[in-house]
C-alpha cells in the first residue's frame, strides 16, 4: 500500500496532529514502508477464524450500581492548563 | 564487606532483619549512587526526600517487628506509573508537569509493602521504542561498554534497550535494587537482556493496569526488573493481585513466588520453537540458546521440538494492534484536562488540539498514532485491524497447541546484544528487534529474560522463558535453573 500526500494530510487531520507541508512527503514515505511491510498479513488464510477479543478468558465483573467516588473537583482540575469557576476552560468554540 | 548497593533484595531483607544496617543507611547508599550516576540519565525525577522519609518509616517498622515484606528496599518506578504528588510524564513532553492526584495500584502495592521510592525512571515516550531514544527527557545511556578487539573498552555509548531503559540502567548500575517495568511487546525483557539483569512480564491481567499510563491496553502489563530471579519473584508477589478498578484484572490467588523457587525442573518439558531459529541468526546467540537447553536438561527437564507456525506474522500483527490501541488511548492528550496546551494566536478549539499534539508528541509517537488512525479508518478497518485480530487468534492457538507437548518454551530474548545510539534509525529495523518477545505478548503469556552469557565484545545476552497462562512459578523456576548454571557474574 502506498500512502500518498493527500492521505497523509487526511490521517493527520483525523488524528488532530498538526503537520507542516514540508513534512508530508517524508511521512508518506515512512508510512508507505511500514504499511507495505504490514501487508504480508493479507496472505494468511483466516477463513472461519474469530478475531481475538480477550487474550486471557475473563468475565467482566459486575458491581453494585452505586456512587462510590466523587466530590473531588479540585483534584480533577488540579492539572488543567486552564480552569475557571470549577470548569475546564477552552478557546471559544462558537463565534 | 559487600557494598550495600551490591546486595540482592533478598540479601538486603536479611541484613535489615538482622539489623546489620538500617533502612536509612541502605537508602542513603542508593541515593549517593543515584547522584554519582546522573550521567546515565536514568531518572526523570529523583525523590530523595520521599525516599528518606520512607526509609525512616521502614526502620520504625523493623524496630517494632512489624516490617512488611519489602520494608526499606530502594526501588525505582518507571515514569509510566502514576505516583501521587510526583510528576509522571510517560517520557513525553505532552505530560510535562503532570502531578497525579492518585497512586497507581502497582506502585501503591509496592509502597504498602514497605518499599522505598528513589525516583521516576526515564523511558521511551509512551513506552514506544526499543532503545530509549524516543524519550523527551533525553536518552538513557547503558552502564555497559563494548570491548574492542584489543580488549579495551570502547567509548561508544550503547542503548539500554527499551522502553523500560531507565529501569534497566538503574538496576544494572546498582542505583536501585529493583525497578518496575512495563511490557507491551518486550519492554521489560529486551532491556533486561541488554544490561544483564532479569525481568518478568507476568500473564496479562496479573498486575493491575490502573494508574499506568496506557499505550496498548490489550497488551500492556507491568512487571519487575531486578538482578536475580529470586528478587524478581519477591517483587512480583507484591505487584500482582486483583483490582476491581481494572476490568481486565484477573481475580485469581497470587502465590508466594519466591517460596516456590527450587530450580528443579524434573518432569518439565521445554519446547524449542523451530520458527525462532531465524536465517542468519547470530552465531553466539544460537550457541547460547543450545547451551541454555543443556542447562535446563541438567536441571531435570526434557527438551522437545515444537512448531509455532504463525510466528513470522507476530510483528506485523503487533504493529497494527499496538498503534491502533495507542491512537485511541492517546486521543485524551488534547490540551484540555492536563498536560501541555498550545493555542495558536486567534486559534479555535480544533486549532488548539492539533497544535498541542504537534508540539507535545515526538516523532515516533506521531508515527504510531498516524498508523493506528489509518488502520482504523473507514474502508481499511477490516483489511488491517480485523485481519490482525484474526491472525492474533492463530498466534495464540499456536501456543495452545504447543502446550499439548511442552510446559515451557526457551528462546533468545533479542536477536542481538545492545547496539549503539543511531544504529537503528530506520523505524522498521528498530521494530524487528522485538521479534522474539512480541509473540508471547500477543498471546498474553508470562515470559521472562535471564542473563545467560556475553557476546564476543563483552555485552550481556539474555535467554527468554515463556510459560502457560498463570504459570509464572514455572517460568521463574526455569529462570533460576539458568541463572545457577550460567553463573552470570559480569557487571558493567
Amino acid at each position: 500500500m502506498s500512502v500518498n500526500d493527500d492521505t497523509v494530510r487526511k490521517i493527520a487531520r483525523l488524528a488532530r496532529i498538526g503537520i507542516v507541508e514540508t513534512q508530508v512527503p517524508a511521512l508518506a514515505g515512512e508510512l508507505s514502508t511500514i504499511l507495505g511491510w504490514i501487508e504480508q498479513l493479507g496472505e494468511v488464510d483466516t477463513t472461519g477464524v474469530a478475531p481475538m477479543t480477550a487474550v486471557i478468558p475473563n468475565h467482566l465483573a459486575w458491581r453494585a450500581d452505586v456512587v462510590n467516588d466523587g466530590d473531588i473537583q479540585a483534584k480533577v482540575l488540579a492539572n488543567a492548563p486552564d480552569a475557571t469557576s470549577g470548569f475546564f476552560a477552552v478557546p471559544k468554540v462558537i463565534e | 564487606m559487600t557494598a550495600l548497593t551490591d546486595l540482592t533484595i533478598a540479601g538486603m531483607k536479611a541484613g535489615l532483619a538482622a539489623r546489620d544496617f538500617s533502612a536509612a543507611e541502605l537508602t542513603a547508599a542508593h541515593l549517593a549512587a543515584m547522584e554519582g550516576a546522573r550521567g546515565l540519565n536514568a531518572f526523570i525525577v529523583e525523590t530523595p526526600d520521599i525516599a528518606t522519609a520512607q526509609a525512616a518509616a521502614a526502620d520504625a517498622a523493623l524496630a517494632k517487628g512489624e516490617a512488611k515484606p519489602l520494608a526499606g528496599i530502594p526501588l525505582g518506578i518507571k515514569d509510566l506509573f502514576c505516583t501521587k504528588g510526583v510528576q509522571t510524564t510517560a517520557g513525553s513532553k505532552i505530560l510535562q508537569g503532570f502531578i497525579p492526584q492518585y497512586e497507581s495500584t502497582v506502585s501503591g502495592k509496592l509502597l504498602a509493602d514497605g518499599a522505598v521510592m528513589l525516583g521516576k525512571l526515564n523511558m521511551d515516550e509512551f513506552a514506544m521504542g526499543s532503545s530509549n531514544e524516543t524519550s523527551a527527557y533525553g536518552k538513557v545511556i547503558s552502564p555497559w561498554k563494548a570491548r574492542d578487539s584489543d580488549g579495551l573498552h570502547s567509548n561508544r555509548e550503547l542503548v539500554p534497550g527499551g522502553s523500560s531503559g531507565g529501569s534497566a540502567a538503574a538496576v544494572a548500575a546498582r542505583i536501585a535494587a529493583g525497578a518496575t517495568g512495563t511490557d507491551t511487546g518486550g519492554s521489560i525483557r529486551q532491556p533486561a537482556a541488554f544490561v544483564g539483569i532479569s525481568g518478568i512480564k507476568p500473564t496479562y491481567g496479573r498486575c493491575s493496569r490502573w494508574g499506568v499510563v496506557a499505550f496498548a491496553s490489550s497488551l500492556d502489563q507491568a512487571g519487575p526488573m531486578a538482578r536475580t530471579v529470586d528478587d524478581c519473584a519477591l517483587l512480583l508477589t507484591s505487584m500482582c493481585g486483583y483490582d476491581a478498578k481494572d476490568s481486565t484484572s484477573l481475580n485469581v490467588p497470587v502465590p508466594d513466588f519466591a517460596a516456590l523457587l527450587t530450580g528443579d525442573l524434573r518432569g518439565k518439558r521445554v519446547g524449542v520453537p523451530k520458527e525462532y531459529r531465524l536465517d542468519g541468526m547470530d552465531a553466539t546467540i544460537a550457541r547460547l540458546w543450545d547451551q541454555g537447553l543443556e542447562w535446563l536438561k541438567a536441571a531435570g527437564a526434557t527438551i522437545v521440538d515444537v512448531s509455532l507456525p504463525h510466528t513470522r506474522y507476530a510483528l506485523p500483527v503487533y504493529y497494527i494492534i499496538a498503534p491502533a490501541e495507542a491512537s485511541s488511548n492517546l486521543a485524551r492528550y488534547d490540551g484540555v484536562r492536563y498536560g501541555l496546551r498550545v493555542t495558536p494566536p486567534g486559534g479555535n478549539l480544533a486549532d488548539m488540539y492539533s497544535a498541542t499534539r504537534a508540539a507535545g508528541f515526538g516523532a515516533e509517537v506521531k508515527r504510531r498514532i498516524m498508523i493506528g488512525t489509518y488502520v482504523l479508518s473507514a474502508g481499511f478497518y477490516d483489511a488491517y485491524y480485523t485481519q490482525a485480530q484474526k491472525v492474533r487468534t492463530l498466534i495464540a492457538q499456536d501456543f495452545e497447541r504447543a502446550w499439548e507437548s511442552c510446559d515451557l518454551l526457551l528462546t533468545p530474548t533479542a536477536p542481538s546484544a545492545a547496539f549503539a545510539f543511531g544504529d537503528k534509525a530506520d523505524p522498521l529495523a528498530m521494530y524487528l528487534n522485538d521479534v522474539f518477545t512480541v509473540p508471547a505478548s500477543l498471546a498474553g503469556l508470562p515470559a521472562m529474560s535471564v542473563p545467560a552469557g556475553l557476546s564476543p565484545d563483552g555485552l550481556p545476552l539474555g535467554l527468554q522463558i515463556i510459560g502457560k497462562p498463570l504459570d509464572e512459578a514455572s517460568v521463574l523456576n526455569a529462570g533460576l535453573a539458568i541463572e545457577r548454571a550460567a553463573g552470570f557474574t559480569a557487571r558493567p
